[in-house]
C-alpha cells in the first residue's frame, strides 16, 4: 500500500516536473511582459518535432538533441519576439489572446502539412527505458531522468535569477518596468533574452515530453489549459510559484486518477477553482 | 432620458447651413438611438436572402444563430470588458435544456427556448461570482476552466446527455402550432431570424441606456466608476447573466432547428471560434458581432470545401493580420475609412 | 444569325442539365480535416479503389461522389451538409459517417427525404435503429467485442481488468465485454474509465499491476491514446509479468500499426478486417487501392467498408436499372450478401446491420512491417447489442 502510494507520488512529481519545464517560460513571459501568450504550447511542439527530425534524419542520439533543440527554438522565439510580439506589448489582453490563438492555428496547420496529422514515433535510447527498483518501489527510469533534468534546470534558473546580473535585471523588470528602465537597464534586451530562454525551455520540454505526452499537431491546443493553469495558480512571473503549482497539479491529477478514477478529470479543474478563489493572483503572484 | 435631437432654431432660413466647427470629428459622441438608414438596410437583407437563396436556408439559420451567440459575447466583451474563453458553457446549457425537453416529450418550441435561456442564466449566477471578481488574466483562465468543466460534466452525465453520441431524434413541435420544422429549413430560418431580431432590439436598447453607458465606463476604468458611486460588481454580474441568457437562447435555437445536441456545443473550439467571429467583425458595436459571424461561417463553408486542412492556417493568419493591422475588425476598418474620407474632403 | 445562335443556346441549355442529371450522385459525409481527417480520407480511398477496379459508371449512369467535410465531431454541420446534399445536389445516396454522432444527426434527414444512408464507419449499436433507411457496412462495436470475451474464456483467461475511455463507445464496449465474459464463465476483476483526452496513463497502469489480472481489456481511441497506453504498459513491466493485452482491432488499425511499431507486438485483438487477410478478394482490393491512391499508406477497415458500401450501391443501381427509389433500394440492400475483402458478409434483414466473421489476431512482425495475423475466427456474428 505504501509502495503504491510512493509510486503514485513519484509519478505525480514526474508529471508535474514536465508541466513545469514547459510552463516556466510562459510564467516568466506573462509576468515580465504582461503578454498572454497562448501560443506557448506551439514552441514546445516545435521542440518536439525538431527532436524527432534530428533523431530520424540526422541520426543524432536523443540526449544530444536536447541542447540543439533548446538553441534552435530559442533563436526562433527571439526572432518572433522582435518582429511580431513586441508590437503588441501595449495592446490589451484580448488582442494578445487572439494574436496568439492565430499563431497557434498557423503552427498546428503547418505541422499537419509538414509532418501529417498522426502521432510521431520516438525511440528512446535503451538506457532510459524500463524500471528501476529503488527502496521497495518500482520507478520508471525515464521518469527519473525527467525529474533529474528538471531539478538541474530549476537549480540553474535559480542561480541565474539570484546570482547573475542578468537575473537581477529580469527581476527588476518584472517588479517595475519603468523604474528598471529608468535605472538604465536595457528592458528591450531583457525581454528578448527572457522570451528566448522561456521558449527554448518549452522546446526542451516538448522534446523530453514526447514519450509521456505524445506528439501530434494538436499538441498546443490540447495542453494549453494545463500550461495556463500552472501559470494562473502559481502566479505569473514567479518561478517558485510555477514549481509549486506544477507539482501540486501533477500530484493531484495523478493521485486523483489512481484513487478516484470516476472523477479523475474534474480534480484538476476543481482544484483550479478552489485555488483561484483563495489566491486570485496565484500562489506567489503579484497583487494588482 | 435620452436627449432628443434639437431641431434647427426657428429664425434660421431653410437652406442656410449653420457653420460647423471644423476640427471636431463628425461622428456623434452622444449615443444616438435613432435608426440610421444603414441599419434599416442591414435588417432588410436577411428577409431578402430568404427569397433569394432558398437552397441555403439551413446555412442561413446557423449564421443567424451564431450571430446571436456572438451578440451575447459582445455584451460582456465589447461593452463590459470581460474576455471569456468559455462562453460555450452557456450556449451548451441552453442547447441541452431545450434538447432534453424535446426528447422527453415537451415539444413546444417557444417555451423550450425560454426555459433554455433561463437555465443558462441560472447556471451563470455562481460562475459570475468567480468571473466578475477576478483580474484580467486570472479571469480569462477561470472562464477557460469553467468551459472545460462544463464539457467534462456533460460527458460524465452521459446517462442524461447521451455524451459523445449526442441527443438526437427529438420531436420539435410546430411553431405556434402551425409551422413545422421542415427539411429545407424555411421555418428554422424565419424562427431564428425573428428571435435574433427581437433580442437584438433589446440589446440595442440596453447598450444605449444609462446602464449600457455605465458598462462602457467600467470597461475603461472600474476604479473610476466605483468612485463615481456606480455599483461595479452588480452591474458586471447583471450583464454577465443577461449575456448568458442570450447565449442559452442561441443554444436552444440550434437544438430546436437541427433537432440535435452534441458535446461540441460545449467545446473549447466553439468558444474560441466565437471569439474570433466577434473580433473579426469588431467588438463593442453589436453589428460587428453579426457581421463577424456571417463572414466567418460563409468563409468556413466556402474555404473548407476547397481546402479543408488549410482552412485553419488561413484563419490563423487572418487573425494575426487583423490584430496587427486591423484592430477593430471589419467595422473598425470601415469606420477608419469613413473618417479618413471625411477628413480628406 | 441571331436566331440561330439563340436557338443553339436554347438547345444546349436544355440538353446540358439533362446530361448532368443522369449522373448517379453519392454524397460522402465524413471528417476530412481535423483530428479525424484520416477517416474521410480512407473512405474516399476505398471508393476510389472500387471505381478503379470496376469502372466509374453503372446502369448507364456515371458515378459522382460529392465530398462534404464535417471537420470533426460536429454533428450539426453533418446534418446541414446532408440536408444540402439532398435538397440542393439531389443525391441518390447518402454515405460515409465516420463518427456515431454524425450518423445519428443525419438519420432524420434520410428518413424525411427517403434516401438510403450507407454507414461506412460509425459503430455504435444504436445507429441502425435511428432510421429505416440506414444500412451499415462497417461493424457494430458489441459485434466485435463479444467474440473476444468468448475466445479469452475458452483459452483460460478468466480474470480480466477492463480499461476504457470515458465516452459512449468506450462504455458500450465495456458493457458488452463484461456481459460476454461473465456469460462465458469469466470475471471482470476491476474496471476503470479514463478521461477521453487523458495524457497520463501511469496511475491507471499502476492500478492494473496492483490487481494482478490475467489480461487487460482496453478500449481507447486509436492513435495517440493507444500508443501511450501500450508504452506505459510495457515500461511498467506488465508484459513481463505475463499480463496480456486484449482489445478490439481499431487500436491496432492497419493504418497506424507501423507507427505503433514494437510496442504493439504480441497484442491480441478481435476485428472484422486485417490487411493481412489471405483471400483473392483482399489481394485484388489491396492492389486496386494502391493503384488508385499511390502513397496513401496501408488500407484499413474504413477503406474496406467504403469499398463494400459503394459496391452495394452499384449492385442496387444495376438491379433498379439506374432508377433509384429509396424504398426499393432498401429492399434490395436488406437481403444483400457477397464476399468482401474481409471475408463473407451479409446484411441482417431485420436490423439492416452487417453480419460478418470476427477474427482473433495477433500483432506480428513480417519483414519490416507489423501486421495483424489472424489465427482464429467466429463466423456469422450479428450485433448482440440489439
Amino acid at each position: 500500500m505504501l509502495g503504491s502510494c510512493l509510486g503514485v507520488l513519484f509519478d505525480g512529481v514526474a508529471y508535474g516536473s514536465l508541466l513545469f519545464l514547459i510552463s516556466v517560460g510562459l510564467s516568466v513571459t506573462m509576468g515580465l511582459m504582461n503578454f498572454v501568450n497562448l501560443a506557448h504550447g506551439a514552441f514546445a511542439m516545435l521542440g518536439g518535432y525538431l527532436c524527432v527530425a534530428l533523431m530520424s534524419r540526422v541520426g543524432m542520439p536523443f540526449l544530444w538533441t536536447l541542447p540543439v533543440v533548446f538553441l534552435a527554438v530559442a533563436v526562433i522565439g527571439a526572432a518572433l519576439e522582435r518582429t511580431l510580439y513586441r508590437r503588441l506589448y501595449k495592446a490589451n489582453h484580448l488582442d494578445q489572446v487572439l494574436f496568439s490563438i492565430g499563431l497557434t492555428f498557423m503552427a498546428v496547420a503547418a505541422a499537419t502539412y509538414v509532418w501529417g496529422p498522426n502521432q510521431q514515433p520516438v525511440r528512446l535510447p535503451d538506457f532510459l527505458r524500463g524500471q528501476m527498483h529503488v527502496g521497495g518501489v518500482d520507478l520508471g527510469v525515464y521518469r527519473l531522468f525527467l525529474v533529474g533534468l528538471v531539478i538541474l534546470i530549476t537549480l540553474s534558473l535559480h542561480l541565474l535569477m539570484t546570482k547573475t546580473r542578468f537575473g537581477a535585471h529580469i527581476r527588476a523588470s518584472v517588479d517595475n518596468q519603468a523604474a528598471a528602465a529608468g535605472l538604465g537597464i536595457h528592458v528591450d534586451k531583457v525581454f528578448v533574452l527572457t522570451f528566448a530562454l522561456g521558449t527554448g525551455l518549452a522546446g526542451v520540454g516538448g522534446a523530453v515530453g514526447i514519450d509521456v505526452l505524445g506528439l501530434d499537431p494538436t499538441f498546443p491546443i490540447k495542453y494549453m489549459v494545463y500550461f495556463l493553469l500552472v501559470v494562473a495558480i502559481g502566479g505569473a512571473g514567479s518561478i517558485k510559484g510555477s514549481v509549486l503549482a506544477a507539482l501540486v497539479l501533477g500530484i493531484f491529477d495523478v493521485a486523483g486518477k489512481y484513487y478516484v478514477p470516476e472523477i479523475g478529470a474534474f480534480i484538476i479543474y476543481g482544484l483550479m477553482l478552489v485555488l483561484l478563489v483563495f489566491f486570485p493572483s496565484g500562489l506567489y503572484g503579484k497583487k494588482a | 432620458m435620452m436627449a432628443r435631437p434639437i431641431s434647427a432654431p426657428a429664425g434660421q432660413p431653410a437652406g442656410k447651413a449653420v457653420a460647423a466647427p471644423s476640427s471636431l470629428p463628425e461622428r456623434s459622441l452622444l449615443p444616438a438611438d435613432r435608426w440610421s438608414v444603414r441599419e434599416v438596410a442591414f435588417w432588410i437583407i436577411p428577409p431578402l436572402c430568404y427569397f433569394a437563396f432558398p437552397g441555403y436556408l439551413m446555412l442561413g439559420s446557423q449564421i443567424l444563430i451564431a450571430g446571436l451567440f456572438a451578440l451575447s459575447l459582445d455584451l460582456i466583451m465589447g461593452y463590459a470588458g470581460i474576455v471569456s474563453l468559455g462562453h460555450a458553457a452557456f450556449f451548451g446549457t441552453g442547447a441541452y435544456t431545450a434538447g432534453l425537453l424535446a426528447s422527453h416529450g415537451w415539444s413546444e418550441p417557444l417555451s423550450g427556448l425560454l426555459l433554455g435561456s433561463a437555465a443558462a442564466a441560472v447556471v451563470s449566477l455562481p460562475v459570475s461570482l468567480l468571473v466578475v471578481r477576478g483580474q484580467d488574466l486570472g479571469r480569462l483562465i477561470v472562464t477557460l476552466g469553467i468551459g472545460m468543466l462544463f464539457f467534462e460534466a456533460a460527458n460524465k452525465a452521459a446517462m442524461i446527455t447521451v455524451g459523445v453520441d449526442g441527443l438526437s431524434g427529438m420531436e420539435v413541435g410546430r411553431l405556434f402550432g402551425l409551422f413545422a420544422f421542415d427539411l429545407v429549413g424555411r421555418t428554422a430560418y424565419l424562427y431564428s431570424f425573428s428571435v435574433l431580431f427581437l433580442l437584438f432590439l433589446a440589446c440595442r436598447r440596453l447598450v444605449h441606456s444609462p446602464f449600457g453607458l455605465s458598462l462602457r465606463g467600467i470597461k475603461e476604468s472600474g476604479k473610476r466608476m466605483a468612485s463615481l458611486g456606480v455599483p461595479v460588481q452588480r452591474r458586471l454580474t447583471t450583464i454577465f447573466i443577461i449575456s448568458a441568457a442570450l447565449a442559452g437562447a442561441a443554444g436552444a435555437l440550434l437544438a430546436q432547428t437541427t433537432q440535435f445536441v452534441g458535446l461540441d456545443s460545449l467545446s473549447f473550439s466553439r468558444s474560441a471560434e466565437l471569439l474570433i467571429m466577434l473580433v473579426l467583425g469588431g467588438t463593442g458595436r453589436l453589428y460587428g458581432a453579426l457581421i463577424g459571424a456571417t463572414l466567418f461561417l460563409l468563409a468556413q463553408d466556402v474555404l473548407a470545401s476547397l481546402d479543408p486542412v488549410y482552412w485553419q492556417f488561413w484563419l490563423g493568419l487572418m487573425l494575426v493580420v487583423v490584430v496587427l493591422y486591423a484592430r477593430g475588425g471589419v467595422l473598425g476598418g470601415f469606420e477608419l475609412l469613413a473618417l479618413r474620407l471625411r477628413r480628406g474632403r | 444569325m441571331k436566331r440561330i445562335l439563340i436557338g443553339l443556346a436554347v438547345l444546349l441549355a436544355s440538353v446540358l442539365p439533362a446530361k448532368a442529371d443522369t449522373a448517379l450522385k453519392i454524397g460522402l459525409v465524413a471528417p476530412f480535416s481535423g483530428p479525424f481527417a484520416d477517416y474521410g480520407k480512407q473512405m474516399d480511398a476505398g471508393i476510389k479503389a472500387y471505381l478503379h477496379q470496376h469502372g466509374d459508371s453503372v446502369a448507364g449512369r456515371k458515378i459522382e461522389v460529392i465530398i462534404k467535410d464535417t471537420t470533426g465531431p460536429s454533428p450539426e454541420i453533418a446534418k446541414r451538409l446532408a440536408q444540402e446534399l439532398v435538397v440542393r445536389d439531389q443525391v441518390d445516396f447518402l454515405a460515409g459517417f465516420g463518427l456515431t454522432p454524425e450518423a445519428l444527426a443525419v438519420a432524420d434527414v434520410a428518413t424525411q427525404a427517403k434516401k438510403p444512408m450507407i454507414v461506412m464507419n460509425a459503430a455504435s449499436s444504436v445507429v441502425t435503429t435511428k432510421s429505416p433507411y440506414i444500412v451499415r457496412f462497417s461493424m457494430a462495436l458489441p459485434q466485435v467485442v463479444a467474440p473476444l470475451a468468448g475466445w479469452a474464456a475458452k483459452n483460460g483467461i478468466k480474470k480480466v481488468f477492463t480499461l476504457v475511455s470515458d465516452y459512449a463507445p468506450g462504455i458500450d464496449s465495456e458493457t458488452a465485454f463484461k456481459k460476454a465474459l461473465t456469460e462465458a464463465g469469466g470475471e471482470v476483476v476491476d474496471q476503470v474509465r479514463v478521461p477521453l483526452r487523458n495524457p497520463e496513463f501511469a496511475p491507471y497502469i499502476q492500478r492494473i499491476k496492483d490487481s494482478q489480472p490475467q489480461a487487460v481489456f482496453v478500449f481507447v481511441p486509436a492513435g495517440e491514446q493507444g500508443i501511450a497506453f501500450m508504452k506505459g504498459f510495457q515500461e511498467r513491466g506488465l508484459a513481463a509479468v505475463g499480463i496480456k493485452v486484449i482489445a478490439t482491432g481499431d487500436i491496432t488499425d492497419d493504418h497506424v500499426l507501423d507507427v505503433m511499431g514494437e510496442v504493439a507486438a504480441g497484442m491480441i485483438t478481435s476485428f472484422h478486417y486485417s490487411a493481412a487477410h489471405d483471400s483473392a478478394e483482399n489481394k485484388a482490393f489491396l492492389k486496386a487501392y494502391d493503384e488508385a491512391n499511390g502513397g496513401q499508406g496501408r488500407a484499413n477497415f474504413m477503406a474496406v467498408a467504403a469499398y463494400d458500401g459503394i459496391g452495394a450501391i452499384c449492385q442496387v443501381a444495376e438491379k433498379l436499372h439506374g432508377q433509384i427509389d429509396g424504398d426499393k433500394a432498401i429492399e434490395i440492400l436488406r437481403t444483400m450478401k457477397f464476399v468482401s475483402p474481409r471475408g463473407p458478409i451479409a446484411i441482417d434483414p431485420d436490423t439492416r446491420d452487417i453480419i460478418q466473421t470476427v477474427y482473433i489476431r495477433r500483432v506480428e512482425k513480417i519483414g519490416d512491417h507489423y501486421f495483424n495475423i489472424e489465427f482464429d475466427q467466429f463466423a456469422n456474428i450479428k450485433d448482440p447489442g440489439k
